[in-house]
């Protein structure tokens, strides 16, 4: 069951004086997106709008991954959540403990009385700097395993989007049901301190959202690495035809792997600075809803497309806020609507609006030409 | 002895429930090759049909008798107009209509809000499904309840009229026909598009059954839709894609693992391990109990 995307993807190599354009036109784009989020937003928005724009920017950063696994890699993931989840839990147990201060449990363990000491998986997250170093690399590693298994096995497509989807059912129930070590449905909540800053100060609330802007260029850079190297062209060949890659001597399963565990590693960064940002994590941000979610913007604003997977995600989550304040029922109708109409009628998402007006245009100026 | 026992009637009664959602996703997903999310809402229609008949028919052994039937037209009718709306433009990208669906499920979770509100609602069982019939007696009873005995009897039945259907009617050769060479069903001058209208008619109908099931074993409300879906999908994944018995089969065994495993430990761990035991058959069976087999490289 392959999928073919009629979008063209094909990441063009160019050389001489068009390849030093499109060159100075990435790094123009870049510092623009650097100049909006580092100097015009900062001024333009007020300190709770801009606490939003950060958690915004932390659906984008999943949206990068999802880019890349999806959009590039066709691997559908419907289980963002986990890996958003694994990273957030990381941080926010690190900062629940150091908020306890030394020799204490958490406030809601001491709440249930059920643990006088930390449980032992706790400990490790005492240490800042293996609970910095978890928040990516154990989604990468909860990755690597399940896609090891998944891709040898040749699972795939509705296969591979139906069973992470089950996994991120199975990890928000297993969740809830430890109450006593995780929280249970209120998650980690009120996290008052972000490595010795106070996050009750909105000036420490400005430097989080600094932090997740210049992570967000930081993978968004990435990823276009990615993308315009070798094993990007790889990649996208594996989604169009596994079977000729194959033929050519190359493994789609160790291809997929790699796209599919940058993609969590890039999600659990997002988990991990969305818990300062917002204060809080749970079962309730990470399950099939939530996953699912975490693929509208990307899918809306074109799945294949770094920009349009970033710009939709930011303004998917921002027209959710606006929308569901002033009419919270209609929101999801629409919601459900845009996201028919984005992939039913328009696979490639808004960004390949550009690409259609842009071949229009040009084939008005040939028939003028003609003319 | 009659705890073992008494498990494994509750694991059999999970597995009833698991086979009817899943039933008629295994025509819409398993022939067709659509994955359709809204196939929990048209569950959730099923469930709200009873719940309208139940206000007005007095007699809820009656209202259930006639919610079958109606349940069965009013979620087959939902489906057959989303595949006319929508998916038919979707058949050769079967993960799209995943995502296109999943926005139809949200709009329609939010349609039953608004028209029946946020919280759960409830109906009456009949008397006759509301006891039990005691199979040992004394001082360590076995009991079995007749709500579950009719869901797994509604199961039994439900398989067979749709075995039957795609085995000996000219409609089931049909739809065969059409999964099995779309273009040579169309050479030899049957109506595709039809057919898989009426395919998808009955798989939503079917849906629809499940929901008038799942009135007598639990609450009514917008998500319940969401909450069996991806139960349904394993169902049929495991069974192997296209294969009924391979989704009988698997339904059974999963409720009885799922009892098993939640008397042993809790039901979140149950539902954990319950997967991994599916990611490990996987590994030794990746397309399922069953396999279509065929020489098509893809």
């Amino acid at each position: 069951m392959t999928t073919t995307t009629p979008v063209a993807t094909k990441p063009k190599q160019l050389t001489g004086v068009k390849g030093r354009f499109a060159a100075t036109r990435t790094a123009a784009g870049f510092a623009a997106g650097a100049v909006v989020l580092f100097a015009v937003a900062p001024l333009a928005l007020s300190d709770f709008r801009l606490g939003l724009l950060a958690k915004y920017l932390c659906t984008a950063m999943v949206a990068v991954g999802i880019c890349l696994a999806w959009g590039r890699g066709g691997l559908l993931t419907l289980g963002q959540g986990v890996f958003f989840g694994l990273g957030g839990y990381a941080m926010a147990m690190h900062l629940k403990i150091a908020d306890a201060g030394p020799g204490q449990v958490p406030d809601f363990m001491q709440l249930y009385g059920t643990a006088s000491e930390l449980p032992w998986w706790w400990r490790p997250f005492a240490n800042p700097g293996f609970a910095l170093a978890a928040t990516v690399l154990l989604p990468m590693a909860v990755a690597a395993i399940l896609g090891s298994f998944i891709f040898r096995r040749r699972v795939k497509g509705a296969y591979f989007a139906i069973l992470s989807q089950a996994l991120a059912a199975a990890f928000a129930i297993w969740l809830i049901g430890q109450q006593a070590t995780t929280g249970g449905t209120n998650g980690l909540t009120d996290i008052q301190g972000f490595f010795g800053y106070d996050l009750n100060d909105p000036v420490n609330q400005r430097m989080v959202y600094f932090v997740i802007a210049a992570a967000l260029l930081l993978l968004i850079a990435l990823a276009r690495q990615l993308i315009h190297s070798r094993y990007g062209e790889l990649l996208v060949a594996v989604r169009d035809s596994e079977e000729r890659v194959r033929f050519l001597g190359y493994n789609p399963a160790n291809v997929k792997l790699v796209a599919y565990v940058v993609a969590a590693g890039m999600a659990g960064l997002a988990g991990a600075l969305f818990v300062p940002a917002v204060g809080i994590i749970s079962p309730a941000l990470i399950g099939i809803v939530p996953s699912i979610e975490l693929v509208i913007g990307a899918a809306v604003g074109g799945r294949a497309s770094l920009v349009g997977a970033v710009l939709g995600a930011v303004g998917v989550a921002w027209a959710k806020t606006a929308l569901s304040e002033e009419f919270p029922a209609a929101w999801t109708y629409f919601q459900g609507l845009l996201f028919i109409v984005a992939l039913a009628f328009l696979p490639g998402g808004l960004a390949s609006l550009v690409g259609i007006v842009r071949r229009r245009r040009s084939n008005q100026a040939l028939a003028g030409d003609a003319a | 002895m009659t705890v073992i026992l008494g498990q494994m009637f509750t694991g059999i009664s999970i597995g009833a429930v698991l086979l009817l959602i899943a039933l008629g996703l295994s025509l819409t997903f398993g022939q067709m090759n659509v994955i359709n999310m809204a196939h929990g809402e048209f569950i959730m229609a099923g469930a709200y049909t009873t719940y309208v008949l139940q206000k007005s028919i007095s007699s809820a052994g009656i209202s259930l008798i006639v919610a079958l039937p109606v349940a069965f037209l009013v979620s087959g009718a939902l489906g057959a107009l989303l595949e006319w709306l929508l998916i038919r433009r979707l058949y050769l990208r079967p993960l799209d209509t995943l995502l296109v669906t999943w926005g139809v499920s949200l709009m329609l979770q939010q349609l039953a809000r608004d028209i029946f509100g946020a919280p759960n609602v409830q109906t009456r069982a009949p008397d006759v499904l509301t006891g039990h019939i005691t199979v040992i007696g004394g001082d360590d009873p076995l009991t079995f309840a007749n709500n579950r005995l009719f869901i797994l009897g509604l199961a039994i039945a439900a398989v067979v009229a749709l075995s039957l259907t795609l085995r000996l009617t000219p409609l089931g050769r049909r739809i065969r026909a059409v999964v099995q060479n779309r273009d040579l069903a169309e050479v030899s001058g049957i109506s595709t598009g039809r057919v898989d209208r009426t395919a998808f008619f009955i798989g939503s109908g079917l849906a629809g059954v499940a929901g008038v099931a799942l009135t007598l074993v639990g609450p009514i409300g917008p998500t319940m839709g969401t909450n069996v879906i991806i139960d349904a999908f394993l169902v049929i994944v495991v069974g192997g894609i296209g294969q009924l018995k391979g989704s009988v089969i698997v339904a059974f065994v999963l409720g009885v693992l799922q009892s098993v495993l939640e008397y042993s430990t809790t039901v979140s761990v149950a539902k954990v391990l319950v997967l991994v035991a599916i990611v490990a058959f996987l590994q030794w069976r990746p397309q399922g109990l069953y396999t279509l087999r065929t020489r098509s490289l893809v």
